[in-house]
């Protein structure tokens, strides 16, 4: 093995009664491309932030080329050769990419300098590694991937070695995402360390040359890529086995629940997103909504559940219309038994300064369960609440917390338990498992199967092609609003690809 | 011509009455920019137009009164910041103190020091700051057009006003062209960027508010010991709260707020001029309507005029690191 980059030994660091880190030993050698995985929470973000500077380890050891080091301090860390590409981007959106790229690496009081000397170093690093972006273009008017390369370049132009990129892939595209880890594969042979942190088991057997698994604040294992497997990592991130996979039975589709007939929505500028669309939804299916994002299904989603006007057509809700013009109430479509877990849970799903309870009723606080006489009935919104926590598995189970406080997965998992607890005959979501670890993505689609095969009409909308083809028993294929394709789940991702990308358009819309 | 002169006339009292709006904006624009509100521009004019008239008429200097000025109104700022940065206290509030403080300290302490009824005893000549005449501008005089412009417009304004006026270069050269400019922006936008580039983001934000004490002294100074020969109570009347306004109108920017200001001066000198006098076509006007008018436009353009301002991204919130 050769020489490492970074040596951490016996890190402890806890934040108050919560051991974030325990004993953490990890060694990581020079020039390679290094994975750590875990689920959210388990600790990863904290390991890399004593590692950069921002918070001090309780106990422990950091070598950094063999050599003990004392990080105080993000500058100790930069001096060290350390960068980071954080999560959410560091980056003054109306800056230029040079001001950005100088902010602390300045070379001295007057920024003339400091600019010519970035100019032709971004040029350099350009060459090197491939790291092509417009110097003078503004951040915010920069496609988020390009926004990532100047994350990469500040560090690169700090004089990084060891590169730590922090859930890299969360807000790319595909596209984005591949262009990436060609950049990374760039840097790992010109002789830089990389170390990637993510939940995505995909990527880390793409990329990594060796992966270390975290678990509840502990290293469980480190594996050399090529010798383990996905589902070995899985269940090492989770402590136990995970179906990847979830097994389901044939569906028995009964009657038509849900029918779009001609639906034609626009967005607030007044484009065309979803164009003339019409399919049913029947009990006892699940009928997966396949597509890039982007491509109509937020609209689509929106339009039916009622909270976006639609320009024409018609939606039945067993048999009777759905009011398109705006003025159906959410509420009354909740009524008729139509229950919708949105697609973005932060801003629609969820008032996250709530108390989880509270949030566990948002939208039924009109149910006679809940009230008493005009008041709330705190007592029984809790029971239920606490019903619903021990039922979805919600962590911590604690119905008082503040909504903000869960994680994002059991942050779905409250918005899945609210939807799914009150029975509806069709059941609308967007997005699943967005931001969802290994462990609750299992436990979500057997809650969503489960519910098929309570005889309830499924609509998923994701842009993940695996959950797609794992759920649904019919998929269709959006494409610049319309549908392109109908398939079944037996269908091959790169044929469904294809689709998606608006290449084969035969098998038209129904 | 004799409109012409009435025009040089108004154009004259238009630079003098933008000053002390001008510093106050500038000032605003040092601390907003980096993501500090301060809505207690007001009391650190007020309490800079004490100090130095005060000190001024104490130790018969003019410049040990602007000093005094400038010190105080840098203290009234580090306590804003003390409050809002070292504390993370809303800005709102502790701005709104300090209007409240500056407005009673200074009665009170002018009353037990000087026993005029809140005021400073008027500035003698020495105490205060003098019209400096520029070479030649007695000769001028007389010659048309150029001469009035030169004798009235360009001459004859103390050095403070040209102090006010060479800040705007210098500001957006400070801003635009050095590292502490940079800095400063970029806390006001994104301080967690400026805190991982291994930046101190509170000292940058003691040191913006520096800045903006340094220029409410001054401002104040102007407005005790050249507008007028002494502390009068209240003196400021709002002109912090038109410099914030003026502040937004040029979109945070030094060389929009120069000419934001020269605006609001000028409606200012406009409303005084036209007092008592006849419009043409309208008649006659209340006086209480000419001096309420530059209000009502700074309404106005504020309303409707300036499109889409967008302010500093992290303004007004206290920057605490994440989790």
């Amino acid at each position: 093995m050769a020489q490492a980059a970074i040596e951490l030994i016996g890190i402890n660091k806890s934040f108050g009664a919560v051991r974030a880190n325990r004993d953490i030993n990890l060694e990581i050698a020079r020039g390679t491309i290094h994975g750590i995985v875990g689920e959210n929470g388990a600790g990863k973000s904290t390991l890399m932030s004593i590692l950069y500077g921002f918070y001090q380890a309780d106990s422990g050891e950091i070598r950094v080329g063999g050599k003990p080091a004392s990080i105080k301090t993000p500058n100790d860390a930069i001096a060290l050769g350390i960068g980071m590409v954080h999560q959410h981007f560091m980056l003054v959106d109306n800056f230029s990419v040079l001001e950005n790229v100088i902010l602390g690496a300045e070379s001295d009081a007057l920024l003339k300098r400091s600019i010519a000397k970035a100019r032709s170093e971004l040029e350099r690093l350009e060459r090197e590694y491939g790291l092509e972006v417009d110097p003078d273009a503004i951040v915010e008017e920069l496609a988020v991937g390009l926004q990532q390369r100047v994350e990469i370049l500040k560090a690169l132009y700090r004089g990084a070695e060891i590169l730590i990129l922090d859930e890299p892939t969360g807000v790319l595209t595909p596209a984005e995402a591949d262009h990436l880890f060609r950049i990374l594969k760039q840097l790992k042979e010109q002789g830089k360390t990389v170390v990637l942190i993510t939940h995505k088991l995909r990527e880390i057997m793409a990329i990594t040359d060796t992966v270390s698994v975290m678990r509840q604040g502990t290293m469980v294992a480190t594996r050399e890529t090529k010798k383990t497997t996905v589902e070995e990592l899985a269940e090492l991130m989770v402590g136990r086995r995970v179906l990847l996979r979830v097994e389901k039975g044939e569906a028995a589709a009964g009657d038509v629940k849900l029918a779009v007939k001609n639906l034609t929505v626009r967005d607030s500028r007044g484009v065309t997103m979803v164009d003339d669309i019409s399919f049913d939804l029947r009990a006892g299916e699940i009928v997966g909504i396949a597509g890039v994002a982007g491509n109509g299904q937020s609209e689509l989603l929106e339009a039916i559940s009622g909270i976006r006007r639609a320009v024409s057509g018609s939606v039945m809700l067993d048999g009777k219309p759905i009011d398109l013009t705006g003025a159906a109430d959410p509420g009354e479509l909740r009524d008729r038994g139509l229950a919708h877990v949105p697609e973005d849970r932060h801003h629609v799903g969820l008032v996250l300064a709530f108390e989880e309870n509270e949030n566990s009723i948002l939208g039924y606080h009109d149910d006679p369960r809940y009230l008493k006489g005009p008041f709330l009935n705190i007592d029984a919104i809790r029971d239920d609440a606490r019903d619903k926590i021990a039922k979805y598995d919600i962590r911590p189970a604690d119905c008082r917390l503040k909504t903000a406080n869960f994680s994002g997965g059991n942050q779905q998992k409250i918005v899945l338990a609210r939807e799914m607890e009150q029975d509806p005959g069709v059941l609308i979501v967007g997005q699943p498992t967005r931001g969802v670890d290994v462990g609750a993505i299992e436990f979500i689609h057997k809650r969503l199967i489960a519910m098929r095969d309570q005889g309830k009409a499924v609509l998923v909308v994701s842009v993940e092609l695996d959950e797609i083809r794992s759920l649904s028993d019919r998929i269709l294929v959006m494409f610049a609003g319309r549908i392109v394709g109908e398939r079944g789940p037996e269908t091959t991702e790169g044929e469904l690809g294809l689709l998606m990308a608006g290449v084969e358009h035969r098998g038209a819309a129904l | 011509m004799d409109v012409f002169i009435a025009i040089v006339q108004i154009l004259d009292s238009t630079i003098r009455l933008s000053v002390p709006l001008l510093l106050a904006c500038l000032a605003g624009l040092y601390s907003e920019r980096a993501g500090i509100f301060d809505i207690g521009l007001e009391g650190k004019m007020l309490v800079g137009a004490f100090a130095g008239a005060a000190a001024a008429s104490v130790f018969h200097s003019a410049l040990l009164g602007l000093g005094m000025a400038i010190l105080i109104s840098v203290a009234f700022a580090m306590i804003h910041g003390f409050a809002s940065i070292t504390h993370r206290g809303n800005q709102i509030v502790s701005g709104v103190a300090i209007n409240f403080i500056a407005a009673g300290s200074t009665i009170i302490l002018g009353q037990a020091w000087f026993q005029q009824g809140g005021r400073t005893p008027a500035l003698q000549p020495g105490e205060r700051f003098d019209a400096i005449v520029w070479p030649g501008a007695e000769a001028v005089r007389d010659v048309p057009i150029l001469g009035p412009i030169y004798s009235q417009l360009i001459s004859g304004h103390s050095i403070l006003v040209y102090l006010a006026f060479l800040m705007v270069p210098f500001t957006w050269w400070v801003l635009f062209r050095t590292r502490f400019g940079l800095r400063l922006r970029a806390v006001g936008e994104n301080p967690a960027a400026v805190d991982t580039a291994g930046i101190s983001v509170a000292w940058l934000r003691y040191r913006a508010l520096i800045c903006t004490g340094i220029l409410t002294g001054i401002a104040g100074a102007y407005l005790s010991m050249v507008q007028n020969g002494g502390f009068v109570k209240d003196m400021t009347a709002g002109k912090g709260y038109i410099a914030l306004a003026a502040l937004i109108f040029a979109k945070w920017k030094p060389v929009n707020a120069m000419f934001a200001c020269l605006l609001f001066g000028f409606l200012d000198a406009l409303s005084i001029r036209l007092q008592g006098s006849p419009l043409p076509i309208i008649g006659k006007v209340p006086v209480q309507f000419m001096q309420a008018l530059p209000y009502i436009l700074t309404v106005i353009l504020l309303a409707g005029f300036i499109g889409k301002a967008i302010p500093p991204r992290a303004g007004g919130v206290p920057y605490v690191k994440e989790r």
